[in-house]
């Protein structure tokens, strides 16, 4: 039962990075209706990123820790952003109106790329990094089992729905959300009616940059240690969580990411740890087969 | 005399205005390389004696800075000479119409000098070991990529786990000869059954999903398989695979060293020489890739293949046609998936030994580039992609890292630059009275 809840635990800090990510892959299939299949190496950039800003950080001497994440957060979220604009400009936006192929080729082509470019320009090996928040709080205590919430998951849950709170107002409140919303209704309507239709795509890439970016950072400080293939994986699972929760609806990417999340840890813990991703591939698979539209996604009509 | 000055100076001031506008996107870019490459160029982390730290590396940023900047301004100059030029000529026609008859001929002179050459290759004075090597790896992908092609190219289904039927052939034979003591030529039609068995198995549940779903679902079963085969320890050997498959023997005659009546060497009465099992493996897999072609060939003549070709083009159309949208999708899936058994089995037999690594996604990713850039239902064009793929990537080989670098930027390029591929002329495998290629640029796509 203890060892349950620890897991319950243990699953919800990594369902809620699953779910920064997944909202990038959300938020493009909806406007866009592409698989961004560069955005796990987005958030690998932001881990990487994040990491560099800490050493930076380190050589400057700071060493309050709130100041240091904020900084770093910024800092992440800043150069990552920046990097999912260059994505969309340089290998999507020239591919609207080609066939419907094309982008998602031209998309794994810019996960090859950023993969090697980070591996060569900042080597292959594993990069480790110290544990910036130690200690935790004891849930429940019987016995020689300790059910334990340590900061670090405090932390990355609470940054987690701060960064979602925040831009889920973003995208109900703002004049930008009512243009990316009109745009996932109709691109073209939306454009007759003056709406800068490729600035509020690239607007959505920038935003689901910075939030892979804060996953980046969050995955930094929850593993400590992080190479240039974390994308894949981890990509591919806020894929998965993506479509669960029903691609294009925002809280359904954060439900299906949790639900990834726990369904790994569960598996790890019970089953097979070998064969954990293969847990979150089934998954995609059963999802997209018997569920297409997934657990909050509305059901397409095709028309013709 | 004023008017021509006016219209002179009109001239000049908007050359001087796009030369602006031109420098202002090269300046722009170039602060956006800065800040992409600030972090990751600029900045390199290190080892240090605690933990890690990071050392400046303002050469390499700098370096790359200028190279955005003066690819920016040469790109930018380059399309607006481009735009004035074609401001002046006179209106291309809406329908390129490629001129009847010539595309083909020059296709068939192409390929029957690209089969010539692969024919005689071996016997080309110059050509050694390591040439026949690399010619049989080449082939190696033109199959896989002539496999692909009917899934691809053919039926429209964009497979991304192409690399699980590859492996699937390779595992199957490897598994067959150990436990079975199945021999390469008993074996090689079982492996491609068990492809195809595969391709249904895993194509049968997918086959409702639009394209790049199925894409994804294809990837993840691709990487299923590549997992359950890393940990399968007891049956496939793990993450060290398998080693000591049986090589393949002519027609029954092992090659040997030692010579002897038993042997290829002894039988036909040459002197035995290690350069015979490379040049019988070489003329293997040409075989073995011309059967992919001429099946695909023929099939496209075939209704199946008509079917293939209506479906990629228009799901929708083909199904109010009254074809059966899931078997001729599975049996796309099951044809192509045979040819990658095939392919695999070739590849256990000539490596001796496999493991889980040969079969990863880039691998699969390298597969689609080839068929892509090949342009995507062009036998031709895929073979020549291949040569290209794989010529380059030898060329190359000392650098790793930057080698896929370069290919993963080259597969954005090519999807910018001609999202067709290569051979970009879609001929129509049956036509009414007149035989006309479109320029594939026109071709509608269907949703699929």
């Amino acid at each position: 039962m203890d060892y349950a809840l620890q897991q319950l635990v243990n699953g919800l800090t990594l369902g809620m990075i699953y779910g920064l990510i997944a909202i990038g892959y959300t938020m493009v299939y909806g406007i866009i209706g592409m698989i961004n299949f560069a955005h796990g190496d987005i958030f690998m950039v932001g881990a990487f990123v994040s990491l560099i800003g800490f050493l930076l950080l380190g050589l400057a001497g700071i060493s309050f820790v709130p100041l240091a994440l904020v900084l770093v957060l910024v800092f992440a979220m800043g150069f990552t952003a920046l990097w999912g604009y260059t994505v969309e400009r340089i290998a999507y936006r020239p591919l609207r109106g080609s066939f419907r192929l094309a982008p998602l080729i031209s998309a794994i082509g810019m996960s090859i790329f950023l993969q090697n470019f980070v591996q060569v320009t900042q080597g292959a090996r594993v990069k480790p990094m110290e544990p910036l928040v130690t200690g935790g709080l004891v849930l429940r205590s019987t016995g020689s089992i300790e059910v334990t919430i340590s900061w670090m998951q405090i932390l990355i849950i609470v940054t987690t729905l701060v960064m979602l709170t925040v831009f889920t107002l973003l995208i109900a409140r703002t004049s930008l959300g009512r243009a990316m919303r009109a745009c996932e209704q109709d691109r073209r309507m939306a454009a007759l009616l003056g709406i800068d239709t490729d600035r509020t795509i690239s607007l959505t890439f920038v935003i689901g940059a910075a939030l892979a970016a804060v996953a980046g950072l969050m995955y930094l400080l929850y593993y400590g240690v992080i190479d240039f293939y974390i994308g894949f994986i981890a990509g591919i699972k806020a894929f998965t969580a993506a479509v669960l929760g029903g691609i294009g609806s925002l809280p359904g990417a954060v439900l299906g990411a949790l639900l990834i999340g726990l369904i790994e840890t569960f598996w790890s813990a019970y089953l097979s740890v070998q064969y954990k991703d293969v847990a979150a591939f089934s998954i995609l698979a059963i999802t997209l087969i018997f569920l297409p539209s997934g657990l909050l996604g509305r059901n397409e009509v095709e028309k013709v | 005399m004023m008017r021509h000055e006016a219209a002179v100076g009109a001239r000049a001031a908007t050359r001087t205005g796009q030369a602006g506008h031109i420098l202002r996107d090269a300046v722009l870019a170039a602060l956006v390389a800065l800040g992409l490459g600030a972090p990751l160029l600029g900045l390199q982390t290190v080892p240090a004696e605690r933990g890690l730290t990071v050392i400046p590396r303002p050469g390499l940023l700098f370096g790359a800075i200028a190279c955005v900047f003066v690819g920016r301004l040469a790109l930018g100059a380059f399309m607006a000479r481009r735009a004035g030029r074609a401001a002046l000529a006179t209106p291309a026609p809406r329908f390129r119409l490629v001129p009847p008859g010539f595309a083909p001929t020059l296709g068939k002179a192409a390929g029957l000098a690209l089969l010539l050459f692969a024919l005689a290759l071996p016997f080309i004075p110059g050509a050694g070991r390591y040439e026949i090597d690399l010619a049989t790896l080449v082939l190696t992908y033109v199959m896989l990529g002539w496999g692909l092609n009917i899934v691809v190219g053919l039926a429209g289904l964009l497979d991304l786990g192409y690399v699980a039927f590859y492996a699937v052939g390779a595992y199957g034979y490897a598994l067959m000869a150990k436990y079975f003591d199945i021999g390469f030529w008993a074996a090689l039609p079982l492996t491609g059954l068990l492809a195809a068995a595969w391709g249904i198995i895993l194509g049968f549940p997918v086959l409702r999903l639009r394209g790049d779903y199925l894409a994804i679902v294809t990837l993840a079963f691709g990487e299923i398989i590549r997992v359950v085969l890393l940990n399968w320890v007891s049956l496939t050997g793990g993450p060290n695979g398998l080693s000591g498959i049986p090589r393949p023997t002519f027609f029954g005659l092992p090659f040997s060293m030692a010579g002897g009546p038993g042997t290829f060497a002894g039988f036909f009465g040459l002197e035995p020489s290690p350069l015979h099992r490379v040049i019988f493996l070489y003329y293997l897999i040409l075989a073995l890739a011309l059967l992919t072609n001429l099946v695909t060939i023929r099939l496209r003549q075939h209704p199946i293949g008509r079917a293939w070709e209506a479906l990629r083009e228009d799901e929708i159309a083909a199904r109010s046609l009254g074809l059966s949208v899931v078997a001729v999708k599975l049996t796309a899936f099951a044809t192509g998936a045979m040819f990658g058994g095939f392919a695999g089995a070739f590849f256990a037999t000539r490596q001796g030994f496999i493991s889980p690594e040969s079969f990863t996604f880039i691998e699969s990713a390298l597969i689609l580039a080839i068929v892509v850039l090949g342009g995507m239902g062009s036998q031709l064009g895929v073979a020549t992609a291949a040569i290209v793929m794989i010529g380059g990537f030898e060329l190359f080989r000392d650098l790793e890292e930057f080698r896929m670098l370069v290919f993963g930027l080259a597969m954005v390029a090519i999807m910018v630059w001609r999202p067709r591929g290569l051979v970009a002329t879609r001929e129509p495998s049956v036509a009414l009275k007149e035989r006309r290629g479109v320029a594939a640029a026109h071709v509608g796509e269907g949703r699929g």
